[in-house]
């Protein structure tokens, strides 16, 4: 149970609500069915003439939690509990004014469920929470799309996490398809981002889309797979900046405080190696790099390296009180919080756990900048660091992930990890 | 003038929706001068101020010129080049290319100062 000062709060609350279903406001709440109706019975007029008059139609519904209750069995319920209030208006099943939900909870064993409920509430409609929305940005339905494209539910989650409102700017260092910058804009963030794929970028190459395809027929994007597309596709297309092809370990940005929000999904070299431009050759081996169609080679970019520049970046470019959002894998076992890279800059303000499987999970971890980069004497740490050597060395997740097999990547394609 | 910041090949407008809120957002995480110095360059400068202004957030003819120059504005071909090196950075599809190549890359630290950039949204 959650308290709210008014409606008014629980509407604004649940317009940002992505995982929420309905808001009820708690009539009475007891151990037994039998309390619960004396509690009905006992409210004041004054608070039951606001939903009980003539002009207000209503509906009422059973929810049980823990066992199954039979039509029959719900209508009797419904019965023994609306007669406590003084109800006058019409009934209404499709449309009504108000709701009423009996909720009864008979413990998390459905297998040995008890025969009464364990605890009964009776609770009126407020409103509902933004879970259609995960349906209406689904990634099955978008234009554009690759194979690391975050999920939608996640996408506006981590923008709820930034702290995402009208006029931001929000930037996705590592955008891919710009999965992220699709939920940022929706809550009004104006979006940016960068990537050093410029096949992802322009869109060229191979589609994700193996659906409905025979096995091993490719099939190319079409010409205007990019996310510009996704962002007019969903009617957004007015808060998109740009999109550069950029490699984050070499900063492009003016010094200054740019950015309100920062929202990424970093490589972590699960199914590719992840890679920066550089080359450990000496200069006179290189090819004529000049030539028009030169590929620029890249050397490994280590995990802790990622998340370093990511946090060094974020304490330069946010302004103050901005947010930072990412996923942090870890490995369960191994986990504390020194795993957490740190900076002086920057504090750590939510860090939740999705489980992958048995012995992993990520971390979706918000920071705050809470000071600014001036603020900080130059003689104290003013550089990123991480507590413990997890992230280090190339492949440093793929060996702690598969520590028989670091070089393979056929047999991981199921996780969501990238 | 100073040595051009942007050339263009092909070059679109697009409409977008006029935010006030925004544009005065924005104005001072920009260095004017480029901004107005790449208009120049684009000759799309129509009647965007040569200086920025006190009181922008109030004067809405001044935001809806530096809407038109930052939001509507978009460089479909061509190139931003780097105003202290002078290298060239491609721009294809409306998207900017900055992708040094490995004999550019120094051994220095990750986010390195050597290239700066003065407009690089749109
Ligand atoms: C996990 S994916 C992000 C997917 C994105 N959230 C989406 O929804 O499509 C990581 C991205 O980082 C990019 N990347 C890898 N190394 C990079 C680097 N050094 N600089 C910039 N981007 C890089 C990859 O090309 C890839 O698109």
């Amino acid at each position: 149970m959650l308290k709210f000062p008014n409606e008014e709060s629980v509407h604004k609350y649940m317009t940002r609500s992505i995982l929420g279903r309905t808001v009820m406001e708690v009539l009475a709440h007891g151990p037994t069915r039998a309390s619960v109706c004396e509690q009905l019975k006992a409210l004041p007029v004054a608070e039951t003439s606001r939903y009980c008059s003539e002009e207000n139609s209503f509906c009422w519904r059973v929810h049980s939690f823990g066992k199954k209750i039979k039509q029959d069995k719900r209508l009797d319920l419904i019965h023994q509990f609306m007669v406590n209030l003084p109800l006058i208006g019409r009934v209404d099943l499709e449309n009504p004014d108000d709701l009423f939900y009996i909720c009864e909870d008979y413990g998390p064993n459905p297998n040995s469920a008890p025969e009464e409920p364990f605890y009964v509430y009776v609770g009126r409609k407020v409103t509902e929470g933004q879970r259609y929305l995960a349906h209406q940005y689904s990634v099955k339905t978008r234009h554009f799309i690759g194979n690391t494209s975050m999920d939608a539910q996640l996408s506006l989650i981590m923008a709820n996490q930034g702290g995402v409102k009208p006029n931001m700017f929000v930037f996705d260092p590592f955008v891919g398809t710009g999965s992220l910058l699709v939920a940022a804009a929706h809550f009004g963030g104006y979006v940016a981002g960068c990537d050093i794929n410029v096949n992802t970028i322009h869109g060229v190459g191979k589609s994700s889309r193996s659906f409905g395809k025979p096995r091993g027929e490719v099939t190319l994007r079409g010409n205007d797979e990019n996310i510009l597309a996704n962002m007019r596709q969903y009617n957004l297309h007015d808060r998109y900046l740009d999109v550069m092809v950029s490699d984050f370990a070499l900063n492009v940005w003016r010094k200054q405080e740019l950015f309100d929000v920062i929202v990424t999904d970093p490589p972590y070299g699960i199914r590719e190696k992840t890679r920066k431009i550089g080359t450990n050759k000496h200069y006179d081996e290189l090819e004529d790099q000049t030539l028009e169609g030169h590929i620029p080679s890249t050397m490994s970019y280590h995990l802790a390296d990622i998340f370093k520049d990511l946090l060094n970046f974020s304490a330069r470019y946010l302004r103050l009180h901005g947010r930072l959002v990412y996923w942090l894998p870890v490995v369960n076992a191994d986990y504390s919080d020194d795993h957490i890279p740190q900076h002086p800059c920057l504090k750590v303000i939510a860090n939740s756990e999705q489980k992958i499987n048995m012995t992993i999970s990520r971390r979706l971890i918000t920071m705050e900048k809470y000071q600014s980069m001036q603020n900080i004497n130059p003689l104290d740490q003013v550089e990123a660091e991480i507590k413990t050597r997890t992230y280090e060395g190339s492949n440093a997740i793929r060996k702690i992930y598969f520590p028989n097999n670091s070089g393979s990547q056929s047999h991981n394609k199921s996780l969501p990890l990238t | 003038m100073a040595d051009p910041t942007v050339t263009v090949n092909e070059m679109k407008i697009r409409e977008v929706d006029f935010n006030p809120e925004f544009i005065s957002r924005m104005i001072p995480r920009i260095e004017w001068k480029a901004l107005y110095e790449a208009a120049l360059s684009l000759d799309v400068v129509g009647n965007l101020s040569p200086e920025l202004i006190t009181d922008y957030e109030k004067d809405e003819d001044f935001l809806k010129e530096a809407h038109r120059v930052l939001m509507e504005v978009e460089v479909i071909k061509g190139f931003l080049i780097c105003p202290e090196s002078g290298r060239k950075f491609p721009i294809e599809n409306g998207i900017p290319n900055m992708l040094l190549n490995e004999g550019e890359v120094g051994d220095g630290p990750a986010q390195s100062e050597a290239l700066q950039e003065d407009d690089s949204m749109q």
